[in-house]
């Protein structure tokens, strides 16, 4: 994705857009399977569950957090600059202003999704 | 088509299907900022996955509210991710054949997971659970 055009913001926030749509989806398609199970009733799903009590699915589990609310604060740039004219010409502080609102919304939900391993014991 | 650095141009007057898409895309993608983000924040904020077992879905789901919830949910956030691979097979898969083969899995894979996710939400009944675990 990365080699086809050099550009700024808006080919990072394209290509990060694109990858962290593609992870969600990827996520959901997971999900939509792993809640099909319950209906094999609770010793099949809850014996399913261990994958998300372990250590490498609670650091993605983190990681699609951080896809989703980037993805939906870049959605919000995209869906400005689509339907109002004078966001194009902002459309590199829009990128940052959303690069923000992303560390400000993402760490502490980071802080509080990992609480109970940060506060074990 | 000139980009102005935020999604693809809208397709032109009259596009049909691909004019819906883009308008679709962008108004599941708002209700998708608050109906996803309100699931992770109640499903992985306020509850961990420590909590999340059968009894815990098995409660949520005694909610009409919930299922109806989980079921807009559902079709949403897979249209709106199908979509989102439909226009990436058009932009990277360009030699006939594969095209077909990338867009009829892509369907298959729609259908497959829209199908068995709405069961689960509507066929789900804990008490057929509960019978069987009081009589064991």
């Amino acid at each position: 994705m990365l080699n086809i055009y050099r550009g700024r913001e808006g080919m990072i926030s394209w290509a990060l857009h694109r990858l962290t749509g593609l992870g969600v989806l990827l996520f959901l398609l997971i999900h939509i399977a792993d809640i099909y199970v319950i209906n094999y009733g609770p010793e099949a799903f809850d014996e399913l569950l261990f994958i998300y009590h372990n250590p490498f699915f609670r650091a993605m589990e983190v990681l699609l957090v951080a896809a989703l609310y980037y993805h939906g604060l870049n959605g919000l740039r995209i869906i400005a600059i689509d339907f109002w004219d004078r966001a194009v010409l902002y459309q590199r502080q829009l990128f940052w202003a959303v690069v923000i609102a992303f560390f400000v919304t993402f760490i502490p939900t980071a802080i509080l999704m990992l609480r109970p391993v940060l506060w074990a014991n | 088509m000139l980009s102005r650095g935020g999604g693809r141009a809208r397709p032109a007057r009259g596009g049909g299907f691909e004019l819906y898409s883009w308008y679709f895309f962008r108004i599941s993608g708002l209700v998708l900022i608050f109906m996803a983000i309100f699931h992770v924040v109640v499903m992985h904020v306020v509850n961990t996955v420590d909590e999340i077992d059968f009894a815990f879905v098995a409660d949520r789901w005694n909610s009409p509210f919930w299922r109806v919830y989980d079921m807009l949910l559902l079709f949403f956030a897979m249209l709106h991710g199908v979509n989102g691979a439909r226009v990436s097979i058009d932009d990277y898969v360009h030699r006939a054949g594969w095209r077909i083969v990338a867009y009829s899995a892509l369907w298959l894979i729609t259908v497959l997971f829209l199908v068995i996710g709405a069961m689960a939400i509507v066929t789900f009944d804990p008490n057929a659970f509960d019978t069987v675990t009081a009589g064991s």
